[in-house]
């Protein structure tokens, strides 16, 4: 859907967050110069057209114990990923699965798959239920763990863009 | 860490609040605290770092806009400058630090390709380092669900539906 003013002055109310109060929208309603009933129908019309995937709690993975998260990287062969890019993502574990292009010749791996495990030998677990999944159609296969979160906000839209 | 009542919190608000007048109200009843605990343990939430934010979940795509996964290697000596850098962006979303030579992992979103490739190059000139995009080609999974698989998280989890 493409987007109109109001879209675009509701996103920049809520891109942070919710208010926490009795009646949030109501309070985003009252930002933005209307009625809390206009903010739900909208932000109703986006959850339906897939423009909010949720409306929910954003958490920190380490702060729940999950303090493994390795993003794992697979180089598939082309004829064969998207059929084993579906299995992957089904895998428990798999937060994430998405095909990227290549960078040849330092970057190989076409396939993605987030884990998160409480511990990195769990992680390597599920490492390895990718890799006996992948089989043969899997040229080699890497783990990045991640060390710190250095940002985390979310959307936020460039003011006049 | 968390206690029994917030991980069902969790459980319950990691999919979507209602659009209703008052839905921490409404998730309030489902769960059997009043409305002003339930908010009380938010906050609680988002002051101690465990949700990083709550409120929509932009899937900025469906209206033409688009996240970009991207990465470049940063020496070490100056790798907070260039993390500092990276983040000044308001299109920066997230941005990790990982174990590999390419040691920067950050996702630019933006309303439109052309504003997501301006963001990339604005990247490569403020740090003066190369950046290797990685668009997503295709989306295989996202995950709805919180990943809690203690005992009792998991119990909680399904008393909460």
């Amino acid at each position: 859907m493409p987007l109109d003013d109001f879209d675009r002055e509701l996103i920049a109310a809520t891109q942070g967050g919710l208010p926490l109060v009795s009646r949030p929208y109501e309070a985003v309603g009252a930002m933005l110069g209307v009625s809390g009933e206009r903010v739900r129908e909208r932000l109703g019309r986006m959850l339906e057209a897939g423009l909010v995937r949720r409306i929910g709690a954003v958490p920190n993975h380490y702060r729940l114990g999950w303090t493994a998260n390795g993003m794992s990287v697979w180089d598939v062969d082309d004829t064969q990923v998207d059929t084993l890019g579906e299995q992957v993502g089904a895998l428990s574990g798999v937060s994430h699965c998405y095909r990227r292009p290549r960078h040849l010749p330092t970057w190989p791996y076409n396939l993605f798959a987030m884990l998160h495990g409480r511990s990195r030998d769990e992680v390597r677990q599920q490492a390895d239920t990718i890799a006996r999944l992948l089989g043969p159609a899997c040229r080699s296969h890497d783990i990045l763990y991640s060390t710190a979160i250095l940002k985390k906000t979310g959307l936020r839209l460039t003011p006049g863009a | 860490m968390l206690s029994p009542d917030e991980v069902r919190l969790l459980t319950r608000l990691h999919g979507d609040l209602p659009l209703s007048d008052r839905p921490f109200a409404d998730v309030a009843e489902e769960l059997g605290c009043s409305e002003d605990v339930l908010i009380e343990r938010l906050r609680h939430l988002l002051s101690r770092g465990v949700l990083t934010r709550f409120g929509p979940l932009f899937q900025i795509e469906r209206a033409g806009g688009l996240f970009v996964l991207a990465a470049l290697t940063a020496p070490e000596a100056s790798y907070e400058q260039v993390a500092a850098q990276v983040n000044a962006l308001p299109e920066v979303a997230h941005n990790y630090r990982r174990e590999h030579a390419l040691n920067m992992w950050f996702v630019v979103a933006a309303q439109t390709p052309a504003l997501a490739e301006a963001a990339l190059r604005r990247i490569e000139a403020v740090t003066g380092l190369p950046v290797l995009a990685f668009p997503k080609e295709r989306e295989f999974f996202v995950e709805l669900r919180l990943p809690l698989q203690s005992g009792a998280a998991e119990e909680a989890g399904h008393a909460a539906r």
